[in-house]
């Protein structure tokens, strides 16, 4: 057993997290800031952030991700850490020349009250930042909420920095899809091309996280949400905000900032959440759904009726992000399936609130000791046929002998998630594929000799 | 005649440094030139004065990771029995959780290992705010009612500095409390300027906290230890084999595959055996002042460099019987590594490397490729010190400075009651008269050809300036370089983590990597990258649909 020590009977912890089920801010801000166009991530803080930051983003997407850190030391850990940053802006337009530098801040710069607009305007007026290009920012304290809060930070930075209204509006919707694959963020764009509706997302790392193999390396690849898209932001008709935690604080920036109304949805993962995502694009959009995304919902519905017998009443052990999880458990809930313990490190009272709204029987906890841990002991006391979560939950499934269907961050064991999305019908439609896959997997390998079975 | 394509000829390695450093601002310019030697400038056969060890320019997308990485993930990572708890916001735990590819092998399904486990008080605002010490302290509190191990140690992140939380303190009361070994690491992410601060952190610490707590000796005639092995991909594994195999105890493992009680007996060793000199030279150091045992370099990555360093252990020895037992391993091993060698040397024969890793295995490393006929362009150490590349000849010349001073030195005297010479001065005499190599590395720079680079801290712009100018078959550096490198469409090998592959040590390690690298650098993959289209982009087809 490789998780030997977990016992099954519960002890309350205050203190203690083991095998957690978040990340701190700042990998979130940096993977947001690769969304932009043309944008160098940096973190304000030690070395070892942004390499861990790099790394763990390297091996969940197989590409390069370059960005670069102030490189702390004792010194500047006891005078601030502006000498540092100004050097580093000087650096980074001289050598690697992005248009954007996108600096978000660690424990270390939080604790010791880095005043990080107050240093990148010194950098602009020492001229160290060319006409043209920017120095975006945002806060992100590693002891408060966790990766996606980051994240979220960093979306709201670039409307903060960006986004601006100019009187004149340009007919278009914004999407703001929240801390979703490179390959989801390229489906929201086809689903709102089907229905002709013009659109700005940001961020948008599709393109920068999927790139192709083609012999040559560009630091800033093609991809990305462009900065004059982003200003423009502040003209759209209105704003879809994907997810509550990842998406809500941005969009109700633009909105009191820029006057552009906002509407927050779920994360359109799974049949009814897509369905409402539809529906709100076609009404602020004022348009009407084509029968070709019809047809894919349709699609869905046939998947979801061909194998209802292998979903019908299975209980799943889920450990993710909140705006995922539940959608998610909505989903499961739609095929008939059971959550029966659902976990995130990510901290927020209405999570539990509305897991509860969804699948009242499940255990639910969010917040400081929601961990891993916990869930491995909740599954000792109650066995799952099925867990959905990232790749560490690879121990319990295999301690457990239980399936896994890998979803979330980070994913460092399997391919597919950078090119093929979860999100909309389709994505819906692998989703199922994947859980019904697993399922069966399953069947096949423990079923006696005589109800082995060809056709299911 | 064979059809070779007639290459151009390379730019001399002063011209690469000065296209290299022409794109910096002056200041950057003139500090990483220091940091870009050629062997060929040092004078009197002596390697050429690296400037190492030096803090990375902010800014430089450069390799290196920080104090507590070096510490909780290099050093301490691999030790199974050992509850590791993270004093600090979650991320530090979190990205240190089983990233590193540490293998390790309790003795049965009862043994403890945490390994797979997380541990972390995951600060909040209020503990950065009120003290982070009322938590730790319950922190290590339900660790043990929850595990019982037989030992806690705690990290410190960056913040806990800061903020001033006594981590050596509570260590100690709990200590005293749960009776059970409790001890802390001041590693907080920014000290020093590199990994190699938390080596030596935790190093000092385990050495003053854990060697030489438990005097029962192991059974076995030659006793070594061996200093700088991490297990990764399991090279631990085969270096025990290979050791086993010839009669010789391996008394600790500092730290791959490795347990408390190997630490806690370490002194009962006869000799320390060093792999990887940056990460732990000056433990070896202390334990011949504290304890009386003598040390040497090996290397145990290369079939050729296992066998060297086999033969180097049988010497000090001196047994006759063991001297025979590891020509008879040799001989046995010997073949099978050899017929591998020679069925990838007509593919990978005149191909050529660049290494840029850790502060050891850019060096090690060499010698594998060389056994394959492939040639070493350029290399460089992440975060090794002048001596690495010099030699230890250097180490008095070395300056302190600040960024090194602030990283604690022990002061070591001989035990009063375990301090036991292994050998008379007289015999070390004699066998340096032999050869021996008592506690000497003469670096990385000694086995460079006099036209190589050597790159201290090599950053993205670089290498990839190098790839430009050199275009080698094959990149060695980490995860963060794999793909910047290899969209380039070079093949890229991690030697840091293996990508998935291993062990590359002793002698089954070396056919794994001849293996490897004639799979990477022969990969049909490199020819798929343009499309028929943009081979031959002419609309001159003749093919008609009428």
């Amino acid at each position: 057993m490789l998780l030997r020590h977990t016992p099954a009977e519960v002890a309350d912890r205050k203190a203690l997290t083991v095998n957690p089920a978040k990340t701190c801010q700042p990998i979130g801000a940096m993977y947001a800031a690769f969304g932009i166009k043309g944008c160098l991530p940096h973190s304000h803080g030690s070395q070892g952030c942004c390499a861990y930051h790099r790394s763990a983003l390297t091996r969940h997407y197989k590409e390069p991700v370059s960005a670069t850190t102030s490189s702390f030391t004792e010194g500047s850990s006891v005078f601030g850490g502006q000498s540092n940053l100004l050097s580093a802006i000087e650096t980074i337009f001289t050598v690697y020349e992005p248009d954007v530098i996108a600096v978000h801040t660690t424990c270390l710069s939080e604790t010791i009250g880095d005043d990080i607009p107050q240093i990148a305007d010194k950098a602009r007026k020492e001229g160290k930042v060319p006409d043209g290009k920017y120095v975006i920012h945002c806060n992100t304290p590693s002891y408060v909420g966790s990766h996606v809060t980051g994240f979220s930070n960093m979306v709201r930075g670039m409307v903060h920095y960006f986004s601006e209204g100019t009187g004149h509006r340009n007919g278009k919707i914004n999407i703001l899809p929240g801390w979703v694959e490179p390959s989801d963020m390229e489906e929201l764009r086809r689903l709102a091309k089907m229905m002709e509706v013009k659109t700005i997302l940001f961020p948008d790392t599709s393109g920068v996280m999927n790139g192709p193999l083609t012999g040559e390396y560009k630091m800033f690849p093609d991809g990305g949400a462009t900065v004059a898209d982003i200003k423009d932001a502040g003209n759209s008709m209105g704003t879809l905000a994907l997810g509550e935690w990842a998406s809500a604080d941005a969009a109700r920036l633009l909105d009191t900032k820029c006057k552009v109304p906002c509407k927050v949805l779920d994360l359109p993962i799974g049949l009814a959440a897509t369905d409402r995502f539809i529906d709100a694009l076609r009404l602020v959009a004022g348009t009407v759904v084509p029968d070709s995304i019809a047809f894919e919902r349709g699609q869905l519905v046939d998947l979801i009726s061909d194998y209802h017998q292998w979903t019908y009443g299975k209980k799943v052990a889920l450990v993710g992000d909140p705006d995922q999880l539940i959608s998610l458990c909505e989903f499961l809930v739609t095929l008939d399936m059971k959550p029966a313990h659902v976990i995130t490190g990510t901290p927020g009272k209405r999570f539990e609130e509305r897991i509860k709204e969804i699948c009242p029987e499940a255990n639910v906890k969010a917040g400081q000791q929601a961990d891993m841990f916990l869930l491995h002991q909740w599954m000792l006391g109650e066995p799952v046929d099925l867990i959905i979560g990232n790749t560490y939950c690879k121990y319990m499934a295999r301690d457990l002998d239980i399936p896994l269907v890998r979803h979330g961050f980070p994913i460092l064991d399997r391919p597919g998630h950078q090119y093929f999305p979860t999100v909309g019908y389709k994505g819906a439609m692998r989703l199922l594929e994947s859980i019904i896959g697993a399922i069966l997997d399953r069947k096949d390998r423990d079923d006696p000799e005589e109800t082995f079975e060809l056709v299911i | 005649m064979a059809t070779t394509k007639k290459k151009k000829a390379l730019p001399s390695p002063e011209e690469v440094r000065a296209e290299i450093i022409s794109k910096y601002p002056p200041k950057v310019a003139r500090k990483r030139a220091k940091q870009i030697v050629t062997p060929g400038e040092g004078q009197e056969g002596c390697a050429p004065e690296i400037m190492a060890n030096v803090r990375t320019i902010p800014g430089i997308l450069t390799m290196r990771g920080c104090t507590y990485a070096g510490c909780k993930g290099v050093i301490l990572g691999p030790t199974r029995d050992i509850v590791n708890i993270t004093h600090g916001p979650i991320g530090c735990g979190f990205y240190s959780w089983l990233t590193r590819r540490n293998q390790t092998r309790p003795a049965s399904p009862e043994h403890p290992n945490y390994m797979p486990y997380c541990f972390s008080t995951d600060m909040q605002d209020e503990d950065i705010i009120f003290g982070g010490e009322k938590k730790l302290r319950a922190a290590v509190q339900e660790a043990f009612d929850l595990f019982h191990p037989q030992a806690i140690a705690i990290f410190s992140t960056c913040p806990v500095g800061l903020i001033g939380d006594d981590v050596h303190a509570i260590a100690k009361e709990m200590k005293e409390k749960l009776g059970i070994n409790v001890f802390a690491f001041s590693c907080e992410g920014y000290k020093g300027v590199s990994q190699s601060a938390g080596h030596h952190i935790a190093n000092n610490q385990i050495f003053k906290h854990v060697v030489g707590t438990d005097d029962t000796p192991p059974a076995g005639k030659f006793k070594i230890t061996m200093l700088g092995e991490y297990n990764i991909g399991g090279d631990a594994f085969e270096i025990e084999r290979i050791l086993d195999k010839c009669g010789i105890t391996l008394v600790a493992t500092f730290s791959g595959n490795s347990t408390y009680d190997q630490f806690a007996r370490a002194h009962t060793a006869d000799l320390c055996t060093v792999m990887c000199h940056r990460s732990i030279n000056y433990v070896a150091d202390m334990l011949e002042q504290k304890y009386g045992i003598p040390w040497i370099k090996v290397n145990f990555i290369g079939a050729k460099a296992t066998a060297k360093s086999l033969r180097r252990i049988a010497q000090y020895f001196g047994d006759k019987a063991l001297i025979e037992k590891v020509e008879a391993v040799i001989a046995e091993e010997m073949p099978a590594v050899d017929a591998v060698a020679a069925e990838v040397a007509p593919r990978t024969t005149g191909k050529t490397a660049m290494l840029f890793v850790g502060g050891s295995r850019a060096h090690h490393y060499q010698d594998l490729f060389s056994e394959m006929g492939m040639k070493t362009l350029s290399a460089g150490y992440e975060f090794a010190h002048r001596d690495d590349y010099e030699g230890r000849s250097v180490i008095p010349t070395i300056k302190v400075d600040a960024d090194s001073r602030n990283i604690e030195e022990i002061e070591v005297v001989p035990d009063e009651k375990r301090f036991k010479p292994r050998k008379t001065e007289a015999e070390i005499k004699a066998l340096m008269a032999e050869g021996f190599p008592y506690k000497d590395y003469e670096g990385m720079m000694a086995q460079m050809e006099k036209t190589s680079l050597v790159i201290d801290d090599l950053n993205q712009y670089e290498a990839e300036k190098l790839i430009e100018i050199y275009k080698p078959d094959v990149f060695c550096a980490g995860i963060k370089e794999k793909f910047s490198v290899q969209k380039l469409g070079i093949p890229m090998k991690q030697l840091h983590s293996y990508d998935s592959g291993g062990p590359y040590a002793g002698f089954q390690g070396a056919i794994n990597f001849y293996r490897e690298i004639d799979r990477l650098v022969n990969s049909k993959v490199w020819g798929y990258m343009q499309a028929p289209w943009q081979k031959n982009p002419e609309l001159s087809a003749t093919y008609v649909w009428e």
